[in-house]
């Protein structure tokens, strides 16, 4: 079976920005650009609009396909913090099972036994049964030598760690960053720095280990001097972040909103320009939504007793395209960002529109307005901090492995 | 920030010099409706001290007094406000009820709603609690404590007690000293002092003190004598028990040692510095006897100020309901 997307512009992180066709064969993509279109494929018009690769969104707390298939997401790496941890073959393996044939789940394994951080999880058995990565979820491993010895073992495995970087000492209770809006809130708060001291012991434990390392966001100006200068000395890590600590600052938390309590907190303003230089630096490597939706009797609660997190997925793609709308990327790099280098550190080789690659395929009309509305959300959630924002950029169709979604 | 009840004083019929449907907090208020607060509630001390002709205003309506935390103080004060001025005053408190039994906080103020208070009053544990209530019920909300976050009416009663004893806050040097991070009678009588322009300096060893707290216009010190150079008013804050040992400073003969009001301390005050407390006391901790009991202490005025400026709070967020002529 031939499918040819006609007419189209091509964003692919590796190509660049173009404009063409598109041809797949049996899943796989086999000819971009100016090519002829083969006499017995199927066509699509796609009447210019932006045909990009699937996005790859690491670290999702929960599947929720809906809301993965309207936000244009075809892989995604899952969180081991579970309702069973994912530290056990049989866990993992349904998990990397359930999703398919419409949504690929790669889960990131708990790197300690319950994520406990005292006892290494079976990181190998759990490879054998799905898992591309292990983590630490949404804690951090307190103990030094467990940490060390944690990526010692996943250095033996060729595998990435994906870590959650504060320090537990100093955020214990915290809802909130430290500073003028916490202050006045009354709020439980912990300093920002909390983040650049967890992840300054990491990258020296990855440097002194060879392992390879993933700090799954990164949201402080010091936390990302931390990780840009370990690249240039060479250490295999790489960092992500999401588009509320690009977008928001601690602000957001004011009149208690509990759709802006996430973790890591938001931040101070100077740390989300911080942010916007480091994607255009390079030093930021991920985008992911860090899907979490949550229900109301988690949300409507006093902001320091409701739970963190919000519902991320839909609104990844055009909160990330203000990124190039703002010039701190380019349509491609954003690619990479979100769909590459993703992939990359789950040791995948997709997120690209390159031939040979499976045809995870991403339809989208970039200058498209809609406002953002919880309400009418796809998620099993409605918790979104940007609710009533007007953006641009609607995923329009998608396709997993040449198959289309609907 | 945004505020449902907040608007254009020409946008609420009637009520225009105090156009709020709840109290939840000394933020958001302009100077002049402190002030306007502050005038009304001296009209009530004067009548519960004579115990002149009883004024039943608010007969026939209902005050819940909802307390998700203990409190024994500022409850029987707003129990003895709702009384004198004639409500029908019922007390819900926390361990007695359904929170218990895991009932979320919107569906008890759901529950309250649907008993038609007219008013209620919420003192909870965790910042905002109040503000998530009275965005939920249909009638005024009064908090009495929210976290770490407001107080109001303890910061007015403060003021008032200011007012009264040293003729005006403008211009005042106030002191408070304590345990500034975890306390939500600081930040609300930091706002209400600096919004009366009061000078305010925050004192407190660097682990009780909130970051950027000078965003708020007030000095921050952690050497108490410095502090109290010069200081009209000196207001000492509670320290917790549980913060005491260890956890936030080393020991209470520590905390004595460098924060105590002592007689001579409080020599380096103006002659005539006027000494507060939000009470209860930790004597010989945070505040000598000779202090607390000396001729300056304001302490007990501030018990009898509470209830007179509850009773103007209740009197004046109810005037609407009641149809109050120029309010209604």
């Amino acid at each position: 079976m031939i499918l040819a997307l006609t007419n189209a512009t091509l964003a692919c992180p590796v190509g660049g920005v173009t404009k063409g066709n598109l041809i797949v064969r049996d899943g796989v993509v086999v000819a971009t650009g100016l090519v002829e279109i083969p006499a017995e494929a199927q066509t699509i018009d796609c009447a210019g609009k932006t045909i990009a690769p699937g996005i790859v969104d690491l670290g999702v707390a929960r599947i929720d396909r809906a809301a993965f298939r309207a936000g244009g997401i075809v892989r995604v790496g899952l969180m081991p913090d579970q309702s069973p941890v994912l530290d056990d073959p049989g866990i993992v393996q349904r998990a990397a099972l359930i999703g398919k044939p419409d949504l690929w789940i790669h889960p990131i394994a708990a790197a300690t036994q319950g994520l406990a951080g005292t006892d290494l999880a079976e990181m190998a058995v759990c490879l054998s049964a799905g898992a591309r990565a292990v983590g630490t979820g949404k804690r951090w491993i307190a103990d030094t030598g467990v940490m060390h010895r944690v990526l010692a073992y996943a250095r033996d495995l060729d595998i990435a760690v994906v870590t959650h970087a504060e320090d537990g000492g100093l955020t214990n209770g915290a809802v909130a960053t430290a500073g003028e809006t916490a202050t006045r809130l009354g709020l439980p708060a912990a300093p920002a720095i909390a983040e650049a001291l967890a992840i300054a012991r990491d990258l020296m434990l990855a440097e002194e280990t060879g392992a390879r390392l993933h700090v799954r966001q990164v949201t402080t100006a010091a936390g990302f001097d931390l990780i840009r200068a370990a690249k240039r000395r060479g250490v295999a890590v790489t960092c992500g972040i999401t588009p509320a600590h690009l977008h928001l600052s601690d602000i957001a938390v004011s009149d208690f909103r509990s759709f802006a309590h996430l973790s890591p907190p938001l931040r101070s303003e100077s740390d989300r320009q911080a942010a916007l230089a480091a994607v255009a630096d390079g030093t930021i490597d991920v985008i992911c939504s860090a899907h979490d939706p949550r229900g109301p009797e988690e949300k409507r609660l006093p902001f320091a007793d409701s739970t963190a997190g919000m519902a991320g997925a839909e609104t990844l793609l055009p909160l990330a395209l203000m990124l190039v709308r703002d010039g701190h990327a380019t349509l491609d790099r954003l690619f990479a960002l979100l769909a590459r280098n993703p992939a990359a550190v789950l040791g995948l080789d997709t997120g690209t529109l390159e031939v040979g690659k499976a045809a995870d395929l991403l339809l989208f009309d970039a200058d498209a307005p809609w406002q953002i509305t919880g309400d009418a959300f796809a998620a099993s959630a409605n918790n979104t901090p940007f609710d009533g924002l007007p953006v641009q950029g609607k995923v329009l169709r998608v396709w997993k492995g040449g198959r289309e979604i609907v | 920030m945004q505020r449902s009840d907040h608007r254009p004083a020409t946008l609420i019929e009637g009520g225009a010099v105090f156009p709020h449907r709840h109290l939840t907090g000394i933020d958001g208020l302009q100077p002049h409706e402190i002030a306007f607060l502050l005038d009304e509630a001296e009209t009530w001390v004067e009548a519960n001290r004579t115990h002149a002709t009883p004024d039943k205003r608010l007969a026939g309506l209902t005050q819940i007094n909802a307390f998700f935390e203990n409190s024994t103080r500022t409850l029987l004060s707003f129990e003895i406000a709702g009384k004198r001025l004639g409500a029908d005053v019922v007390n819900m408190h926390a361990a007695q009820s359904s929170v218990k039994k895991g009932e979320t906080l919107i569906d008890t103020a759901m529950t309250l709603n649907a008993m038609r208070a007219d008013v209620i009053v919420i003192r909870h544990m965790s910042s905002g609690a109040v503000r998530l209530i009275a965005d939920k019920v249909d009638c005024p909300v009064l908090n009495a404590g929210d976290g770490r976050h407001e107080h109001p009416t303890q910061a007015l009663l403060d003021a008032l007690t200011i007012r009264r004893r040293r003729g005006s806050i403008a211009g005042q040097r106030v002191v408070i000293c304590g345990d500034v991070l975890h306390s939500r009678v600081a930040r609300s009588n930091i706002l209400a002092l600096t919004a009366l322009a009061a000078e305010v300096r925050v004192c407190a060893p660097s682990t009780l003190m909130p970051a950027a707290i000078h965003k708020m216009g007030v000095t921050p010190f952690t050497d108490f004598d410095a502090a109290l150079e010069g200081a009209d008013v000196v207001m000492m804050l509670r320290l917790q028990n549980e913060r005491m040992d260890g956890a936030y400073v080393p020991s209470t003969r520590e905390y004595r040692m460098r924060y105590g009001l002592t007689l001579d301390r409080l020599a380096r005050a103006a002659p005539d510095a006027l000494v507060m407390h939000p009470g209860p006391m930790n004597r010989g901790v945070e505040i000598d006897s000779a202090v607390a009991d000396h001729a300056r202490s304001a302490i007990t005025e501030q018990v009898e100020m509470g209830v007179a400026v509850r009773m103007a709070c209740l009197d004046v967020l109810t005037r609407r309901s009641r149809g109050v002529e120029g309010w209604a």
